[in-house]
């Protein structure tokens, strides 16, 4: 999986980066990890509103798996408790099976949907989990056809 | 003496967007790929290429783990042949499971990452700063320090981390010993040689309470001894005689059992209301401040509920990535600053500040700033190009920094609540009573930063040595 990213990153490089769009964690439920919801302006004639918020809601429910407490994660803090916590040498957590799975969503959406859209997700375990980091990328080959968002992000930083 | 609180904004500029011909010189500088925790802003240290991590100071975690070790052999070499021959073969069995199972779960919360957030990439502190900075007026304002939002119908205040240049998540606190932000930061242990977060609470309460299983143990097969040689036939005196390092086992154990059995009750209150020594320090949810009963919006209202959720709840994994290789835009030194023309508002980015020694950035500054001419002619309030490298000079402003910049949340209690064989601990009454020997670590700002501060400063500017 990880070649394959690499390739997209690859393609990547054919474009230029414009901007970068981030979505924040959304903390109205608590510490768990939740991501807002609302749609960034600056994506407004880049893509769907309702493509962009499944993605967010996919993940919000993948993260309320991964941090679930019930049965499985009992069991898992009990047998580590038991063993010492020797056993998280040997075993992948439930959270990091989810993760696995995250990434590889992620990667998906941004085959299928981002990437034709010159958009690429990263995912937010790189970030800390702070932020769901869109690029904004431009081609080259075509004129820039959005660039009052580059020297709007530039014009309102520099004062 | 004249605050040097002055916010560098941050230049977007001189951020990922750059112009290609600066990128393709400085690929050919990097050489080989290095590891993340290489480059790692924090205070901390690591062993066996990034697998084990451990605070800057060690504190006393060798002579905690030396006292126990200690205490443990004696009690296997003195005392158990006796018991052994006298009452059961189960003593030492348990006495070593137990002594095991501390040491475990010591060296796990010693070594593991207690729940670093990583520091935020240039490009997110410039979103965070344009976001706020709307009010499009001529002079650059830094990013108010607090963002209220609701959790669970509850106002929480996060605070914006001048270090880490974000809004720290609820329950999240700087350490500054260890200069990083740590998720549900419990405190700084030096008995323990790191903070307790997130990811090693469970660690650390499953040591405290193997530690007073192990400490009480101990103490009641050792007054088991001395009492069974005495009854037969000898004095008392004459047993101590006998077996000398009983004595010192006793003296250890009498000593430590108060603040270990104390320290376990006061973690176990902490679960089962869901709590953070932090929290319960400052008293943020304490009932004097909240109209309604419980004032935590964390909390699940229920012990079993807390307690599960807080020691078997699912362990998150790290979040620094401490052994994952720097991709070549990380790597890349910001020498692309230089080329870029800086109104006099701005100063340089910290763009790859992290990623670049101390001495590197400058030098690389001194000599931008030749060129460029963009050292202020007029000496404003605060001092221009002030290079603060060293500890002494960045305490000297740490304490106007903290008096005026961040006066409320800076401090951080470094508890020292667990000392396990210490004699010269004091009996505890209550629970969570104040120790006086907490000491209030200094505020957010890193010692080990360089700091330049150009162009004039604006009134309410603060400043964080990036």
């Amino acid at each position: 999986m990880a070649k394959e990213f690499h390739n997209l990153q690859e393609l990547r490089h054919n474009a230029s980066l414009v901007t970068k769009v981030f979505v924040q964690r959304d903390y109205t439920e608590g510490t768990v990890c939740r991501f807002q919801a609302k749609f960034p302006s600056e994506l407004d004639n880049r893509i769907e509103r309702t493509l962009l918020e499944e993605t967010v809601k996919t993940l919000n429910s993948y993260y309320v798996e991964a941090e679930k407490i019930g049965g499985q994660s009992y069991l898992e803090g009990c047998l580590a408790c038991a063993t010492a916590y020797i056993v998280f040498l040997c075993m992948e957590t439930r959270y990091e099976k989810v993760l696995k799975k995250i990434s590889g969503y992620i990667h998906e959406q941004n085959e299928k949907i981002y990437a034709p859209r010159g958009l690429l997700l990263t995912d937010p375990v790189e970030r800390g989990m702070r932020v769901l980091e869109i690029s904004v990328f431009e081609d080259r080959g075509s004129g820039s056809s959005s660039p009052s968002s580059s020297m709007s992000s530039a014009g309102s930083s520099a004062r | 003496m004249m605050k040097n609180c002055e916010y560098q904004q941050i230049d977007p500029r001189a951020l990922s967007v750059l112009p290609q011909s600066a990128q393709n010189n400085t690929e050919k500088t990097v050489q080989r790929s290095r590891r993340k925790w290489e480059v790692f802003p924090g205070k901390n240290r690591f062993f066996c290429d990034g697998r084990i991590i451990l605070a800057s100071q060690s504190g006393v975690l060798p002579l905690t783990l030396g006292l126990i070790i200690v205490t443990c052999g004696l009690f296997f070499a003195f005392d158990c042949p006796f018991l052994v021959k006298h009452l059961t073969v189960f003593i030492p069995v348990i006495g070593g499971a137990l002594f095991v199972f501390v040491v475990f779960s010591l060296l796990r919360t010693s070594f593991t990452d207690p729940g670093i957030l990583p520091r935020a990439t240039p490009d997110e502190a410039a979103d965070i700063e344009k976001q706020i900075d709307t009010s499009g007026s001529s002079t650059y304002r830094p990013p108010p320090r607090t963002k209220e939002i609701l959790i669970n119908q509850q106002v929480v205040k996060l605070k914006y981390c001048f270090t880490c240049k974000m809004f720290r998540p609820p329950r999240t606190s700087h350490c500054s010993l260890c200069d990083n932000c740590v998720e549900r930061f419990d405190h700084h242990c030096p008995w323990v040689g790191n903070c307790v977060g997130k990811r090693n609470y469970r660690f650390f309460y499953s040591f405290i309470i193997s530690l007073s299983f192990l400490t009480s143990f101990i103490f009641g097969c050792v007054i088991t001894h001395i009492t069974l040689r005495s009854q037969e036939g000898k004095s008392l005196v004459q047993s101590i005689q006998e077996s000398p390092a009983s004595v010192v086992e006793l003296v250890i154990c009498f000593f430590s059992i108060w603040s270990i059995l104390g320290l376990s009750g006061f973690h176990t209150y902490l679960i089962a209301s869901n709590l953070t020594t932090n929290e319960d320090i400052k008293g943020s949810w304490s009932s004097k401040r909240c109209a309604e009963e419980s004032g935590n919006p964390y909390s699940y209202n229920s012990i079993i509920t807390n307690c599960c959720a807080t020691l078997c709840g699912p362990m998150p994994p790290s979040l620094i990535d401490r052994r994952g290789f720097l991709s070549l835009d990380e790597a890349i030194p910001a020498v692309s600053a230089s080329e870029i023309e800086l109104p006099p508002f701005t100063v340089k980015s910290d763009a790859h500040m992290c990623t670049q020694s101390t001495k590197d950035v400058l030098e690389r500054m001194v000599h931008s700033y030749d060129v460029h001419g963009l050292c202020p002619p007029a000496t404003p309030k605060t001092t221009p190009l002030d290079l603060e490298v060293s500890g002494p000079a960045a305490a000297s402003s740490e304490p106007s920094l903290s008096a005026g910049c961040l006066p409320q949340d800076a401090r951080q209690p470094v508890v020292p609540p667990c000392p396990p064989f210490s004699r010269s601990n004091k009996r505890r009454d209550s629970l969570h009573s104040i120790n006086p020997a907490f000491r209030l670590a200094s505020p957010s700002p890193s010692l080990s930063r360089t700091t330049f501060i150009l162009g004039d400063a604006p009134d309410n500017g603060f400043i964080p040595l990036p």
